[in-house]
């Protein structure tokens, strides 16, 4: 191959790259039928299709909500008040049970979790810590109509057979487990909520812990540290802030989760500091008296609390990513 | 003497720590295996021939099936699929092959944003965006909600398994001559073609179980439903109308329902992890 070949070849090559190489009407002309500006705008609209989508999104919800809030203003989200045949709305007491669920699914997972994120990562054999994770993925694939069913026919008689009378004997003379217990609960969302943000944060922090270089362990474990003092403090601590992103990313699905709390929580919007007592949560109103709103007020109430909801988990999610990307360079994929 | 009850005490911790995070992780796996059995107990007991051929029969009556629900299903996701995946993939290609920095880094963002958005919400987008304009529920609607959420996932496992195809490919076509357009739909594409087919089923399977956005969008019918115009009975909605009735024979469909789903996803997302390892050690990434 002679060397004005290989120039030709070069420029060849260069040619659907080389954009601005080449200029004018007749050269755009070439490469649009040459298919090239067609692929490209192509997949640049359905890229701005998804930010049209997403803008949409909360314009609707914005949209939507109009006259609930200009009626209660922020009022709504500070008064307790839900009664849609007298037309007064107010979010607290969903917002107050949407937190109070989360956050003891949080109590109750973030130990599990993390404590079989540290087997996992530190201590199985890689095999049989493959396996194991293949298992605890499976869970997360489990629809949550099918939690919300396991919750209601096996969870809260377990829970009032055993869990309850326990927790009454021991801690009865707390606020916390006063009170009778009939079952549907917001202690038994809390702990379908906990099951199902399990396999997150167990896969998310084992990611983190494998992230973390051997280095860190060799050095703990040569200055005479125990195979569990190297991994609590040494190992832990250096993914410190990608657990607390696994957490986030954890809260941020409770939140939002809808159909299993519907099904166990109790439907009763109050204010209780009872865990064996019933409350509500925002996806749970949202789920169960969409299609019964009967005016608009009543509509657009309904809406706002699924915009406090949108704001709620994009905040929380936000958060998430930020702390994750700081560590690893992981993709996070729930 | 002090020194070596210390030790002791420190073996002992570590010895009990560890242990313990060893039984929290049998304790969480077996959380599956209780999930996994106690629906093939329940649900394959109460499956018949029945579930799979009848109409649901009306409230008293026992017996009857959900085979409109079945269909309803298949129905919805299909749409979710040809609304989705498009947008999702064409999206995940320009963000691995044609993304310059700005544009890129927000629809990287908005995407997964897009992702966090809870289910009821997405429910709610597609109630406004469909069913307040036409005034009545629709397979089409719930087609839609599962579409919308079925792109970010789409997006992000395109770009990445085009993300690993190796540039020597990329430059051995261009070097050919090949436009940029043919070199991708010819080499690098068909090179990550098992990785994002598995994300699709993933993704398909995740959207399979989703209730929460249909509870408003297709509603539900107790009979079948033609076209996409008109509520639609899917099988996740019916386990969720099933379960808290007060009758018990719709308590055993609903368990039956939910075993025949399960299986059905779980069936998908081991299939999807095993094309996944196979192409891995063949190198086909």
């Amino acid at each position: 191959m002679n060397s004005s070949e290989t120039v030709a070849l070069q420029s060849e090559a260069r040619v659907p790259r080389g954009v601005k190489a080449r200029s004018g009407a007749r050269a755009f002309a070439l490469r649009f039928f040459s298919g090239d500006e067609i692929a490209r705008l192509l997949v640049t609209v359905s890229a701005a299709c998804i930010l049209l989508v997403t803008a949409l999104l909360v314009y609707e919800l914005w949209i939507n909500s109009h006259l609930s809030r200009e009626k209660f203003g922020w009022h709504f989200l500070g008064t307790q008040i839900w009664d849609p045949n007298a037309g007064q709305f107010g979010a607290l007491a969903f917002m107050f049970g949407t937190c109070v669920t989360s956050l003891l699914a949080l109590v109750i997972a973030v130990p599990l979790g993390v404590g079989s994120a540290i087997f996992l990562s530190e201590l199985a054999p890689p095999k049989l810590s493959n396996a194991l994770t293949f298992c605890i993925e499976l869970l997360a694939a489990v629809p949550s109509v099918i939690y919300g069913l396991l919750g209601v026919f096996v969870m809260m008689p377990l829970i009032k057979s055993y869990l309850h009378p326990g927790l009454k004997a021991a801690l009865g003379w707390t606020p916390l487990f006063g009170g009778p217990f009939y079952g549907p609960s917001m202690l038994a969302a809390g702990i379908v909520l906990a099951v199902m943000i399990l396999p997150f944060i167990v896969s998310v922090s084992r990611q983190v812990l494998l992230a973390v270089p051997n280095d860190q362990r060799e050095g703990a474990l040569a200055l005479g540290a125990t195979k569990w003092e190297s991994t609590w403090k040494v190992v832990v601590p250096y993914a410190k802030r990608g657990i607390y992103g696994s957490v986030f990313l954890a809260l941020a699905r409770a939140l939002g989760e809808t159909m299993a709390v519907t099904m166990v929580v109790g439907n009763t919007p109050q204010i209780k500091a009872s865990l064996f007592a019933p409350g509500y949560s925002i996806a749970a109103v949202i789920a169960n008296e969409f299609t019964e709103a009967t005016y608009d007020l009543y509509v657009h109430a309904l809406i706002e609390l699924g915009l406090v909801l949108f704001a709620l988990t994009i905040i929380i999610n936000g958060l998430a990513r930020i702390l994750v990307s700081s560590t690893s360079k992981f993709s996070v994929n729930a | 003497m002090t020194e070596s009850t210390r030790l002791r005490s420190r073996h002992l911790i570590n010895n009990i720590m560890l242990g313990t995070t060893g039984v929290f992780t049998v304790f969480i796996a077996s959380v599956l295996l209780f999930i996994l059995g106690y629906l093939f107990f329940n649900g394959a007991r109460n499956l018949s021939f029945s579930f799979f051929t009848e109409l649901p029969k009306s409230t008293g009556e026992t017996g009857g099936g959900m085979a409109n629900a079945i269909v309803g299903s298949a129905k919805i996701l299909g749409m979710a699929t040809l609304i989705g995946v498009p947008v999702g993939f064409l999206g995940g290609v320009y963000l691995a092959e044609y993304g310059n920095k700005s544009f890129a880094f927000i629809v990287r963002y908005v995407t997964d944003l897009l992702n966090g958005v809870p289910s009821i919400v997405i429910g709610i987008f597609a109630y406004t965006l469909i069913v307040m304009k036409v005034k009545h529920f629709s397979a089409l609607a719930g087609g839609m909600a599962l579409g919308l959420m079925m792109i970010p996932i789409a997006v992000r496992s395109t770009e990445e398994f085009l993300r690993a195809v190796p540039n020597g490919l990329r430059e051995g076509a261009l070097a050919l001559g090949t436009p940029k357009w043919r070199a991708l739909a010819t080499v690098v594409i068909p090179a990550a073609k098992d990785g994002i087919i598995t994300g699709i089923m993933l993704n398909l399977a995740r959207v399979a179980g989703e209730t929460a956005p249909l509870l408003f969008t297709a509603l539900n019918n107790r009979y079948w439903s033609p076209g996409i115009n008109q509520p639609t009975s899917t099988l996740p909605v019916m386990i969720y109308t099933y379960a808290l009735s007060p009758y018990d024979d719709w308590h055993q469909q609903a368990w039956a329902a939910g075993f025949v789903l399960l299986m059905l996803i779980l069936a998908i997302n081991v299939t999807a992890r095993m094309i996944l390892n196979r192409s891995r050690f063949s190198g086909g990434r």
